[in-house]
């Protein structure tokens, strides 16, 4: 009996590993599993302290500040106008800002003309917008690529990080139960 | 099957040639004029993952953010911070992703823990075997009939 057991155990290993590769590869197809994601780590915790200058001339320079004691959560969004994932997100961006949700823009290692252009052509979802020439707040708060999208609550708490371009299922099955939550 | 083996000699050693052109830090606009502070901010990019590669060091990726992130550790050494001072500094931002050596939780254990498992496991494995060859009892000598019975059989196939 002992040993018929263990004549079973590499096949239960087999169908374990096989279970194990099965929830991988589902994870990989619905994206709830990636495994180059990088997770977050300023979940739970405030913003980082920044000021960064405004991409309008003339404009006050966004800061932490703006992050702070707010009416409503809002969204932080770093972009580019090079970054071809920022136009597949823009509609998302623009139907949230339709429906007044504060979004946030940072523009990463972009030219200030190149930005302009892109808003003009797309429409501009961004209540304030600042530009990170050099990406180090960037790297303060922990972006490892453009976009990447951060919702921090009304007492500035980061509660939520997307990296990559907010899709519609993104925008359904995530931004919208969050905002709700947080409002 | 020879022209595929040289093809593939030949791609291994381009291969090798490359990534060792690929280094990324031999830009001396991007070193550190002290030596010694140099070599301790190589050491310490070592360390440290390049969150777009992956598979990478940022001492080893031509990636943009990892360019950033040699400068910054070089910085921070020229500031005078310990290693671990600037380890954390990048850690602190990036989480145990961007460590290349991830710490001890429970979360990594199975990672740490494989070798020690994989090793273990084969050295019971190995026991096991050897305790069931051992086990075989050694054959009973022959009686005087089997000997006797043996002798008669050997003569008649010696014939």
């Amino acid at each position: 009996m002992n040993r018929r057991l263990l004549m079973l155990a590499p096949l239960g290993l087999v169908a374990a590993g096989g279970a194990g590769f099965y929830a991988m590869l589902r994870g990989l197809g619905d994206g709830s599993y990636d495994p180059r994601g990088v997770p977050s780590a300023l979940l739970g915790r405030a913003t980082p302290a920044f000021s960064l200058p405004a991409l309008e001339e003339g404009a006050p320079p966004l800061t932490e500040a703006a992050l702070r004691g707010l009416p409503a959560p809002v969204l932080v969004n770093f972009w580019a106008s090079w970054c071809v994932p920022c136009i597949v997100e823009h509609p998302q961006l623009m139907r949230l800002a339709r429906e007044g949700v504060t979004i946030l823009g940072i523009n990463y290692k972009d030219r200030p003309a190149d930005a302009r252009a892109f808003l003009q052509r797309h429409g501009n979802p961004f209540r304030q917008l600042a530009q990170d020439a050099p990406g180090r707040v960037a790297i303060d708060w922990g972006v490892y690529g453009v976009p990447e999208s951060y919702l921090i609550d009304r007492q500035g708490i980061v509660r939520w990080r997307w990296p990559g371009p907010v899709t519609p299922e993104v925008l359904e099955q995530d931004i919208r139960p969050l905002l709700r939550r947080h409002a | 099957m020879r022209r595929t083996l040289s093809a593939l000699a030949l791609a291994l050693v381009l291969a090798s040639g490359l990534s060792g052109a690929a280094r990324a830090v031999g830009l001396p606009s991007e070193m550190l004029r002290d030596p010694a502070q140099e070599a301790r901010a190589r050491e310490i990019g070592r360390e440290l993952r390049c969150l777009v590669c992956q598979n990478q060091s940022i001492e080893d990726s031509e990636a943009d953010l990892a360019r950033d992130l040699r400068r910054i550790v070089r910085e921070r050494v020229a500031m005078g911070e310990s290693d671990r001072q600037v380890m954390d500094y990048v850690h602190d931002r990036y989480g145990d992703f961007v460590l290349l050596r991830p710490p001890v939780t429970w979360a990594t254990a199975l990672l740490w823990g494989m070798p020690v498992l994989a090793v273990g496991g084969g050295a019971l494995a190995i026991l096991l075997v050897r305790r069931r060859r051992g086990a075989v009892p050694e054959a009973p000598p022959l009686s005087e009939a089997e000997r006797a019975r043996l002798a008669a059989l050997e003569d008649e196939a010696g014939r």
